[in-house]
């Protein structure tokens, strides 16, 4: 795959005679360093669980970009990839998942059913429709499912997106409370739909 | 045991049995009044030997609920669809076979779950895929909830 994998060094190195010195910021050197060690939780619920086992294999290989390190606890954990359908049986278990990893954590919903409940989204009484109505989302693929490159694409995403945070002053993400994911937020994309006339 | 002979047979145990012959397999549609009776003589028949139930579902056909029971003899290798029409919309029931096939504890607890048709005589019959405080069988034609987006 074609890809630059060239991250640049966020600081200016000097050599000096028997080493040298680094000077930057150290926000950018945190960031830096951060983004290029994000260790994935392991967890899959359905096709796009494929996609994401063939992505971290050796023929698409994320361990190239710092993410070698599946993690299967999320007390361990930096990044949670959404790979696959959420039901509602499963959205507890997801949340609890989500608010055991340590903070700075980040979510990428994988595919069409995280991100809306994609081909689930009529006529269905089990699937949530869009993994954001229980916790917060950094990085959206879509596709069904999406190919490794898409998941790598969005992976490097989110690593520029951890290089551009203000490390210091970042604010605490959280899970939303639960009785938002059956009630609250399917009514107002209810409501949305009666107003696009569907 | 062939088609034919099956056929013949089934008639002998139930002589108001009809068929339907259009699928994969010999598809016999039994009555729900005598049905556990009828099934025990499938399983316990010696020429029968009906061992195996390896499939059970339910179909909503809008005026009637039909049970279906794919069953088949591992010493004979002969197979048999059985189907129920239950024609009670509102509270539909059925014997259970449970005690007859071990497998199908669960099997009609899934049944139950989705679609709501009650197993008279089953050891345990609780919703086994839905949580246990869900209201009604999703998977009923005419169910809906306050979730659901109508397309």
């Amino acid at each position: 795959m074609d890809v630059d994998d060239t991250k640049k060094f966020p600081g200016l190195v000097t050599n000096t005679p028997g080493g040298g010195i680094v000077t930057g910021k150290l926000e950018d050197l945190i960031n830096w360093s951060r983004s290029n060690s994000i260790w994935p939780l392991i967890f899959g619920t359905s096709c796009c669980a494929i996609e994401m086992m063939s992505a971290a294999s050796a023929k698409y290989d994320w361990s190239r970009f710092g993410f070698e390190v599946a993690r299967a606890t999320p007390r361990q954990a930096d990044l949670i990839i959404v790979a696959g359908t959420i039901v509602y049986k499963m959205a507890p278990v997801l949340k609890r998942l989500y608010d055991q990893m340590p903070e700075p954590r980040y979510v990428i919903a994988m595919g069409a059913c995280t991100i809306s409940g994609g081909p689930f989204y009529y006529n269905n009484y089990s699937v949530v429709k869009g993994v954001d109505h229980i916790i917060p989302v950094d990085v959206y693929i879509p596709g069904c499912p999406p190919r490794p490159e898409a998941l790598l694409h969005a992976m490097i995403s989110l690593q520029e997106k951890i290089g551009a945070e203000h490390y210091f002053a970042k604010e605490k993400k959280t899970s939303l409370p639960m009785g938002n994911v059956r009630s609250a937020k399917d009514a107002l994309a209810k409501e949305s739909e009666k107003k696009r006339g569907i | 045991m062939s088609r034919e002979e099956l056929k013949q047979r089934l008639s002998e145990i139930c002589p108001s049995v009809t068929f339907d012959e259009t699928g994969e397999f010999l598809m016999a549609f039994f009555t729900p009044d005598v049905f556990l009776t009828q099934m025990k003589e499938l399983r316990c028949a010696t020429d029968l030997n009906f061992d195996y139930l390896f499939c059970m579902t339910a179909i909503d056909w809008k005026d009637n609920f039909t049970a279906v029971y794919h069953l088949s003899s591992t010493p004979f290798r002969h197979a048999l669809v059985v189907k129920v029409k239950l024609t009670d919309k509102e509270n539909p029931v059925l014997d259970s076979v449970a005690g007859i096939w071990k497998g199908a504890n669960f099997l009609e607890r899934e049944v139950y779950d989705l679609m709501g048709i009650r197993f008279n005589g089953h050891p345990d019959l609780r919703r086994l895929i839905l949580e246990d405080d869900w209201i009604g069988h999703p998977l009923r034609k005419d169910y809906a909830d306050e979730n659901m987006i109508e397309l």
